[in-house]
């Protein structure tokens, strides 16, 4: 609800930047064809950062997924600014859950810059400033020489996070981005996404599982439900909320458990 | 009590005899060994059958001095390296056609199934028949030698590429070429290189085989000619030191070449296979 004061507002009427417009995606197994994800439909504004958040199986990495043209949709249509998504592009850049998302054969810094030089098309020595500027915003400028093999998890998912932001996409993607790391390093890594998200008021989709997750990073939250994947509920996160161990955050928090697992459709099984 | 466990750990960790280093280890193990070739080549007294590692020494040293090493070395490298080129090319194609669909595919792994178990010194008569005596008949056999290891391990390690990978390059906008060069060859590395070292090491014991086979009547032969000609001059020790400067030149390429390579790449990433 509350802009952020200090950078300018897009215009009220300008197109939401994500269209997701009735969306099902399938895949083949060999017991026949599985629905991931049944007639989905959001749309996320600028400066919006929509979570996704469901048990595992409810299709919400696969959604992200389709966001990000890697999977074509069975039907629906996903739109960026209007156009429909035709395949991967560094317009909407991609956190991922595991670690080897980094080039193993270029250091901290050149793998920023090599996404800088190739989505952004920016010489050599521009692409050496910027990424110098944001691998030092995420706390990484002593390691910036340093080959990602020598790095921590928490600290390869910092130079990923970079890396996104540093091509600045019109939205950004984060698959689970701090699924593997351990509690300490999560909580710490939400609280520096979520600055640097109000920093430049990015855009972003963010799937995860954990609840208090997605009520401290997203501005709205869609409850998914599992087999098949569709969306349950949605909430909007006031501004108190966002801060942990309010009562709002708790209430919040409550509410959505509640909402998943009392719900008929929420059954256990999650082995898709 | 932690004073005991302390002296405990302090008793669990002798001192050490003075360690060498496996480098040291290795060069006392040639001087033995080249010590009892010495012994044995004196004791027996045939310099026909075996000439003692001394006479070698100075039969690799003239035969250095006069040239004729050399340029049988050159002769036989030049070969070498030509069938090697010619067979990575092929290679680099067979796997792309085998990246781009599963009937490629299908036919790589038939192919390889196929011509990895056949010696590539098997086809030298055919190879004979087609290109005649020379050259080609010996950039065709090592091309045989090199190319089915390399593609196997090609394709092995553009398909060891992790899904992740492969979606982090296509998300920053690399398709074509530059995706396969930017993404799948570096992260292939570690596959390819083996692939090469591996179709390297073929490629040198078959360039061997094949000039002493047919070296006979070549006008200007390489090593491997050199060896055979010595033999039937009984030039026992020159047959030693040609036999020598094989295990040299092998052993400077797969230890010196490629594993500086390695060191370079992908053990400084942390990818050794």
């Amino acid at each position: 609800m509350a802009m952020p004061a200090e950078k300018p507002v897009a215009p009220a009427l300008a197109p939401a930047p994500l269209v997701v417009d009735r969306v099902s995606l399938r895949y083949a197994t060999e017991a026949g064809t599985v629905t991931a994800v049944d007639d989905v439909s959001f749309t996320i504004g600028r400066g919006e950062r929509l979570a996704l958040l469901g048990p595992s199986g409810c299709g919400k990495s696969t959604l992200l997924r389709a966001v990000g043209g890697f999977i074509k949709p069975a039907s629906g249509e996903i739109r960026l600014h209007g156009a429909p998504v035709a395949g991967p592009g560094p317009d909407r850049m991609v956190v991922f859950q595991e670690f080897d998302q980094l080039l193993p054969w270029r250091t901290v810094s050149g793998n920023v810059e090599f996404a800088l030089r190739r989505a952004r098309g920016l010489s050599r020595k521009e692409a050496k400033v910027v990424a110098k500027d944001w691998i030092g915003r995420v706390g990484l400028a002593k390691f910036a020489d340093a080959f990602p093999h020598t790095l921590s998890g928490g600290m390869k998912q910092r130079v990923a996070i970079a890396r996104a932001f540093a091509v600045q996409p019109d939205i950004l993607l984060m698959d689970e981005p701090f699924a593997a790391l351990d509690a300490l390093s999560r909580r710490r890594m939400q609280d520096e996404l979520l600055g640097l998200c109000e920093e430049t008021g990015a855009t972003a989709l963010f799937v995860t599982h954990a609840i208090d997750e997605a009520v401290h990073v997203g501005t709205r939250i869609l409850v998914m439900t599992p087999h098949p994947g569709r969306v349950a509920a949605e909430y909007f996160v006031p501004e108190a909320a966002r801060r942990r161990g309010s009562p709002q955050f708790a209430a919040l928090e409550a509410d959505i458990q509640s909402k998943i697992f009392g719900h008929p459709i929420a059954v256990e099984s999650d082995d898709v | 009590m932690s004073d005991r466990t302390f002296d405990a750990q302090a008793v669990a960790i002798p001192r050490k005899p003075l360690a060498l280093s496996s480098s040291a280890r290795r060069a006392i193990l040639l001087v033995g060994l080249a010590a009892i070739w010495e012994i044995y080549g004196r004791w027996l007294g045939n310099s026909l059958l075996l000439p003692t590692f001394t006479e070698t020494l100075v039969a690799l040293w003239t035969s250095t001095l006069d040239g004729e090493l050399p340029n049988r070395v050159a002769t036989s490298l030049m070969v070498l390296l030509t069938g090697y080129g010619i067979g990575i090319v092929v290679a680099a194609l067979i796997t792309a056609l085998a990246a781009l669909n599963r009937w490629g595919e299908d036919l790589l792994g038939l192919l390889t199934s196929m011509f990895n178990p056949l010696p590539a010194i098997a086809l030298l008569p055919i190879a004979l028949l087609w290109f005649g005596i020379g050259t080609g008949s010996l950039v065709f056999v090592i091309v045989h030698a090199v190319l089915w290891p390399l593609a196997l391990a090609c394709h092995a390690g553009f398909r060891a590429v992790p899904q992740t990978l492969r979606m982090a390059g296509r998300n920053m906008g690399l398709s074509g070429p530059a995706y396969v060069f930017g993404i799948l060859v570096p992260a292939a590395l570690p596959s390819i290189l083996s692939g090469l070292r591996l179709g390297w090491a073929f490629a040198w014991r078959t360039l061997i085989a094949a000039e002493m086979v047919f070296g006979v009547s070549a006008r200007s032969g390489g090593l491997g000619w050199f060896i055979y000609t010595n033999r039937a001059q009984l030039e026992t020790a020159n047959v030693f030191a040609g036999l020598l400067t094989v295990i040299l030149i092998g052993l400077f390429v797969e230890t010196v070449i490629f594993t500086t390579l390695t060191k370079l790449t992908v053990q400084r990433w942390g990818q050794e296979a």
